[in-house]
């Protein structure tokens, strides 16, 4: 962060007030997109087989609040649903995010909502980055019926379809050919558009990823594999798992980039180098070096294979809102206590989603029935007994 | 958008015609969930209960065919074919009709396909919409099922059907309950296809019987071709399904031949082909069985008695809208599959049949099946490991003597 330009005009200080600060913030500054402040990127891009793309990155101060405000959102909605889940509102498999924010943010400030986006089951807040809202999110973790899969999903399947988001996805890897179909149907259509697909360190293993980087490189599909390195497949540490824990260069004749997956400009940066290269050139491989503070699922205390010294260090070091909290500050563009503030305005927003959410019913009993098949056939789906009968509408 | 609705169970009266003519169903009165005894239960799929006769039902795209089978091979003008050209000729005319229609499997493209069925596509269509894929089963029909995630239609070919259970977990996971778990966000309109069942000693791992193994995933349905005339009509109908259809074929099939009409028509994907009509004992088949079963029907005939052939095309979900009217004639039920013993389709018929038509049952249902062995090279053993025309002649025997 050592490359600081000044804008010429400061923002005004703020009057404390209850509403929200971040529209006072910005209807009070007139000259926001103007202002340009250049950042370095904390780590320069390794590549492989690519010519990395340069560490200074230039930015203004809406985006910079925007990734603070995007971030913190996440950050507070994944602490509420560590609790939610503690007193048993949320059950079964939940994998949280938080660490992770800033591949979600940089992500989505590189791309548009026609680019698409597949994950596997830590989903949540890329589900968040791509349009989706907190009542959505909550209600499918509670399963209740306002949920975006009306209930029926849970935590690991999370989809947004006007959003570019599929999901979501239980069995590790095989998120990764359906991404390279979403490439193919992309490349098929002549559209402008890429695919990411994430996956883990863990999933790095999969042959399936393998079989669906040599059919995308083979095509030349726009299929970009980011692979979200967070060092541990649940309680294995990468290098007890895979001999080459260099993923970005496992592609071998798929060019890679390493990128610090805990600074939201280096994963922006990546991510729209990314784009450029697949819509010319085929597949590429992003190696985002991240880390996740919780354990691999909430049944997972996340200190028997790693030590807390490693965890609060990470914190201390790299955490992604805490950078970008420091550049905020360095730059004049908020003050201390208007951060704090947006922070607070953050948890008040998820708590107003979890109480929403608590008030959503359970799903009707007749919705265990639908959605089975699609509505356009008289296939009739039975109950259990083979009495029942339901009916799926022509 | 109207609903057909289709009674099982002792409660209502059915038609006695064989053909699928939903105008002849009866509504039975709504009733709570509490009355549970013989009364049938209908929620429409919005959530909204359905109350007395339905509105106008509107007679939709898929034109259904009665009586099909045996009327439509010599008495029509039309044009005769083998069984993989039908499924050729089915496979192009969707192409044509809507270009989100694409195929992709190994060796479907240059080389035209193992058993010929996507001869001349990829020059016709090119290369990316009849693709060519390197050996890697799961990938692909992942592929497959995330591009028809956004909207295309794909045609995933298994070499052969036995090659797909390394696909198992994209077509249980992702392709049956993906429509599911969104919230009805995303459809999967695949139509997974390819040749299965017991050859000429093509050895164990070459002649797998896959529907048993599948028809558990829930939100698939699986149909079974076996003429020409319902594999035309039968790809048709998969590829216009928006649910994913996993189509069985058959490798000893592929060379029947047979004269089919020449204008444009579609097989009901749900519905059940009634081969023979009969009167005493009603003998349900699929695919390559029906004419083991056909053969020994000959011989039945010569015999004196008077067997109904039902072939069930319909894997999952069953028919017994027509099975059960049969069953209701004649009284006595022969299942004959070449799945084998364990969990295979007929099991699960006779589950189904003897729940539903317990008390329309003079005799025990029995199912013919193949061993439950690996399938052995030796010609003689192959023989014995799946069901023959013998067998069900004594079979029927037995069971019209109770």
């Amino acid at each position: 962060m050592s490359l600081i330009h000044r804008s010429s005009s400061l923002l005004k200080p703020l009057a404390a007030g209850p509403a929200s600060l971040l529209r006072r913030s910005f209807s009070s500054v007139t000259d926001d997109d103007a202002t340009k402040i250049t950042v370095e990127t904390s780590v320069p891009f390794t590549g492989h087989r690519i010519d990395p793309p340069p560490r200074t990155i230039d930015t203004t101060p809406k985006e910079l609040m925007t990734f603070f405000v995007d971030m913190a959102r996440m950050r507070r909605m994944e602490i509420a649903a560590d609790s939610l889940y503690k007193s048993k509102l949320i059950r079964g498999f939940c994998h949280l995010y938080d660490g992770q924010e800033a591949v979600a943010v940089g992500m989505e400030a590189a791309i548009t909502r026609k680019d698409c986006i597949i994950t596997a089951y830590r989903d949540h807040c890329i589900f968040l980055g791509r349009g989706g809202t907190l009542l959505e999110a909550f209600a499918e973790l509670m399963g209740r019926k306002a949920g975006c899969s009306k209930g029926k999903g849970g935590s690991m399947h999370f989809y947004k379809k006007d959003g570019g988001f599929y999901g979501g996805h239980g069995i590790v890897g095989a998120q990764v050919p359906l991404g390279c179909g979403l490439a193919f149907a992309q490349k098929y259509s002549k559209e402008d558009h890429v695919t990411f697909t994430l996956y883990g360190d863990g999933a790095a293993n999969q042959g399936q990823l393998f079989e669906a980087l040599n059919m995308a490189a083979l095509w030349d599909l726009p299929a970009i594999l980011v692979c979200e390195n967070n060092h541990y497949g649940m309680g294995t540490a990468e290098w007890r798992a895979a001999k080459s824990p260099a993923y970005y260069k496992r592609g071998d004749y798929v060019p890679g980039l390493k990128v610090d997956g805990m600074d939201v400009f280096a994963v922006k940066q990546a991510c729209k180098f990314a784009k450029e290269h697949v819509l010319k050139n085929g597949p590429i491989i992003l190696e985002m070096d991240t880390y996740r503070y919780h354990g691999h699922s909430m049944s997972d205390p996340g200190s028997t294979y790693r030590t807390r010294d490693e965890i609060s260090g990470v914190r201390q070091e790299r955490d992604p809102i805490e950078r970008i909290r420091k550049l905020i500050l360095s730059h004049d563009i908020a003050s201390e206590k208007e951060l704090k503030d947006i922070e607070k305005e953050a948890r008040k927003e998820v708590d107003e989603a979890i109480a929403q959410a608590k008030e959503s019913p359970m799903p009707e009993p007749s919705e265990l029935f639908t959605n089975v098949y699609v509505k356009d056939h008289g296939v009739e789906v039975f109950g259990v007994d083979r009495k029942e009968v339901r009916t799926v509408l022509a | 958008m109207a609903s057909i609705f289709q009674a099982v169970g002792a409660a209502t009266a059915l038609s006695s015609s064989n053909s699928f003519d939903s105008k002849k169903f009866y509504l039975s009165s709504r009733k709570s969930v509490s009355e549970r005894k013989g009364s049938i239960f209908v929620v429409r799929s919005d959530g909204r209960m359905n109350s007395g006769r339905v509105g106008k039902l509107v007679t939709n795209a898929v034109a259904t065919k009665a009586d099909s089978a045996a009327a439509s091979t010599a008495s029509k003008p039309g044009h005769e074919l083998l069984l993989f050209e039908a499924l050729r000729e089915g496979l192009e005319e969707e192409m044509d009709r809507d270009p989100r229609v694409c195929v992709m499997g190994e060796d479907v493209g240059h080389y035209g396909g193992s058993y010929k069925v996507t001869k001349g596509l990829a020059p016709k269509y090119g290369d990316l919409r009849v693709l060519d894929t390197p050996i890697a089963e799961n990938s692909f029909t992942g592929m497959a099922i995330g591009a028809a995630m956004t909207g295309l239609r794909p045609i995933v070919e298994g070499m052969n059907m036995g090659f797909l259970l390394l696909a198992f977990n994209q077509i249980s996971n992702n392709c049956g309950m993906l429509h599911y778990t969104s919230g009805g966000q995303f459809t999967i309109p695949v139509v997974i296809r390819g040749p299965g069942g017991v050859g000429r000693q093509l050895g164990a791992e070459h002649s797998q019987r896959l529907e048993s193994y599948f028809q558990s995933i829930p939100g698939i349905q699986m149909v079974a071709c076996s003429t020409p005339y319902n594999a035309k009509g039968l790809m048709k109908a998969a590829i216009r399904s928006e649910n994913p259809v996993i189509l069985f074929e058959h490798v000893l099939l592929y060379n029947l031949k047979e004269r089919i009409p020449d204008e444009e028509y579609i097989c009901n994907l749900e519905e059940a082909e009634m081969v023979r009509p009969g009167e005493h004992i009603t003998i349900l088949t699929y695919s390559r069985m029906r004419y083991h079963v056909m053969q020994a029907a000959k011989t039945l005939v010569n015999k004196g008695y008077d067997p109904e052939v039902i072939d069930i095309r319909s894997l999952k979900p069953f028919d017994l809208h027509t099975i059960g009217n049969s069953v209701k004639k004649t009284h006595r039920v022969l299942i004959v599959e070449e799945c084998m013993r364990t969990g295979g389709i007929g099991a699960s018929l006779t589950a189904a049949i003897t729940e539903n038509f317990h008390d329309y049952l003079d005799a025990p249902i029995v199912c013919l099946s193949s061993q439950d062995v690996p399938t052995p090279y030796a010609g003689t053993l192959e023989e014995f490991t799946i069901v023959q025309p013998a067998q069900i002649v004594t079979a029927v025997e037995q069971l019209c003597q109770q």
